[in-house]
């Protein structure tokens, strides 16, 4: 059954759509992530424009984010300062990130720079966490004990100015790099199409030194807004925002997520992590092919919106 | 797919006096020829619905005044098109850098037909020399495409033409069928000309092109409108007109489904 996006203008098969953001709910469920990285790379493989995968992307994420942000509320795992200040730095960022969207949209390179930012980053990011789960593994395997953080470990980012004091994280904390964490983060969310969670929670746990139970609750948090606010600016400027297309995948993903966080709360987290990590990498190196293949149409053709 | 239903308008060109037609800016006639073209289509708006997967509609019309001998010997040809709105049109070129294929070059043509649809009695170099066909625009490859702003030394330009061309056709935008315009009675025939799943929506035009003897003889032009309908239509009207106003609505709607998700599966 196809059904005709009013904003990508162009018909889909439905249930492809749903199956999309089903799989995609299921994984983020699982893992614990918001599922943005895969469902806008993914849209690009089914044809929709990438402008609109983008800020359609966002959308769906706001969701998604706002399922766990609720829960994790419930559980008091929350940083509510925190998040605010994260926040601050998160608006700007993607204030910031709408304009860069817009200018490579005129330039004809958006395509390009949004494949190989995801390439970039799901490539690092998905590197980095499978050498770390398999060495968790290993360690797990020869029963050695996994080293734990020392609580009175500092490192530059604790001599900064401008500190303020996190009750809930139980820290004392500068809020310039809280700022530009969420700055960087803003303009990730407004040209991919992410929440962030997967550069921001490992930046926050190794960089920031923030306990990891408030860790997730607290970027779901600052991440419904930065996505709410990306949906906005991106609907008002870019016009690119299928509402039809997102409520599908939101759908989808909200029931789909259920299911994984069931299979996910029998798995061990090391286990979990490589699946993560396996999953970020395959992403990445197909977008990365997609790159350096020879393409089979070497011109392409924009009149109208979006172009095909 | 869907059909859509025509109706013949034959009694119009009995009684409409030659004078009124020469003011008609739908019709250019060549003052050689007395033979004269009409067509009829039964609806003057098509609706993308959200089911929408392409159509074909059926353009019924007639020549009147044609000799029958002429008829006999399939001395006359038509050429029915509908072409989409005009749109300005971008074309890119990849080109290695460093190891990464990145668009490089870009051409920018004047406003050409989003979308072209063509049916004819026989293959066109049959029907007129490439001249004529180009004058009026008529047939893919003889659409006018008129680069705007710089080209470099204009070297390329064929080849940014070919490309273009090839790629609306792979993408159903434009297409062509030989034969499928058919005289089903004597003077009276039937065109189908299919509109391709991703056709652009607004203002498209139905033309309908008599030769005969490989001579142009009158060309006649009616207005269709390609509209999205109810839903489909009011997002996409809220989507630019009220854009603040729907980007505030898809955030609302994503908040209300996440919010349900984490209440109706609520586990505690």
């Amino acid at each position: 059954m196809s059904i005709y996006l009013p904003i990508a203008e162009l018909s889909v098969n439905i249930f492809v759509i749903l199956g999309m953001g089903a799989a995609v709910g299921f994984l983020s469920g699982m893992f614990g992530v918001g599922g943005g990285f895969l469902i806008t790379p993914l849209l690009i493989f089914y044809n929709i424009p990438p402008a609109v995968a983008v800020a359609t992307g966002a959308n769906q994420v706001v969701a998604s984010s706002i399922s766990g942000a609720l829960a994790h509320f419930r559980r008091g795992t929350l940083d509510i300062k925190l998040g605010l200040v994260l926040l601050v730095g998160g608006l700007i960022g993607a204030t910031v990130g709408i304009q860069i969207f817009s200018m490579l949209r005129r330039m004809g390179q958006l395509d390009l720079i949004i494949s190989l930012l995801y390439v970039i980053f799901l490539g690092s990011v998905g590197s980095l966490m499978l050498w770390e789960s398999i060495n968790s593994i290993r360690r797990a395997a020869k029963n050695d004990p996994v080293p734990l953080r020392k609580p009175g470990q500092h490192n530059w980012v604790h001599r900064l100015p401008f500190k303020m004091r996190f009750k809930r994280s139980k820290l004392y904390l500068s809020v310039i790099p809280v700022i530009f964490l969420g700055f960087a983060i803003g303009i990730l969310t407004s040209v991919m199409g992410v929440g962030g969670g997967f550069i921001m929670v490992p930046a926050m746990i190794y960089l920031l030194r923030i306990p990891t139970n408030v860790v997730i609750g607290t970027s779901l948090f600052q991440i419904i807004f930065v996505t709410a606010f990306t949906t906005v600016v991106q609907a008002a400027t870019n016009y690119s925002v299928d509402i039809v297309l997102a409520w599908l995948l939101m759908i989808a993903g909200v029931i789909g997520a259920q299911y994984g966080v069931r299979v996910g709360q029998k798995m061990r987290g090391e286990q979990l992590r490589a699946g993560l990590a396996l999953l970020v990498l395959a992403v990445g190196i197909r977008l990365g092919f997609d790159l350096v293949l020879p393409p089979d149409e070497i011109y392409s053709v924009v009149s109208g919106s979006f172009g095909f | 797919m869907r059909a859509f239903a025509i109706i013949p308008v034959l009694a119009a060109f009995f009684c409409a006096p030659a004078l009124a037609q020469l003011a008609d800016p739908s019709v250019t006639i060549n003052d050689k020829f007395s033979e004269r073209i009409d067509i009829g289509i039964s609806t003057n708006e098509i609706a993308i619905a959200s089911d929408f997967s392409g159509a074909d509609i059926t353009v019924f019309g007639a020549i009147d005044g044609a000799d029958e001998l002429l008829l006999a010997t399939f001395a006359y040809d038509v050429v029915v098109a509908l072409e989409g709105p005009r749109q300005s049109t971008t074309v890119r070129r990849k080109e290695r850098v460093a190891g990464i294929w990145v668009n490089r070059h870009s051409i920018r043509f004047e406003p050409i037909p989003a979308s072209y649809s063509m049916s004819s009695t026989r293959p066109l170099p049959n029907i007129a020399n490439l001249m004529e066909l180009a004058s009026r625009d008529i047939g893919i490859n003889n659409i006018r495409l008129v680069p705007t702003g710089g080209v470099g030394d204009g070297s390329r330009l064929t080849e940014f033409r070919d490309a273009l061309r090839r790629i609306k056709q792979t993408s159903g935008l434009y297409q062509r069928d030989p034969t499928g315009v058919q005289f089903i009675s004597k003077a009276l025939f039937r065109a189908s000309v299919r509109l391709p799943a991703n056709i652009p929506v607004g203002q498209h035009t139905v033309r309908a092109v008599l030769y005969k003897n490989n001579q142009f003889v009158m060309e006649k032009v009616i207005p269709l409108r390609v509209v999205k309908t109810g839903l489909e239509q009011f997002i996409f009207n809220l989507a630019h007109v009220h854009s603040l106003a729907y980007g505030l609505i898809a955030v609302l709607i994503a908040t209300i489904t996440g919010w349900l998700g984490s209440v109706i599966f609520r586990k505690d």
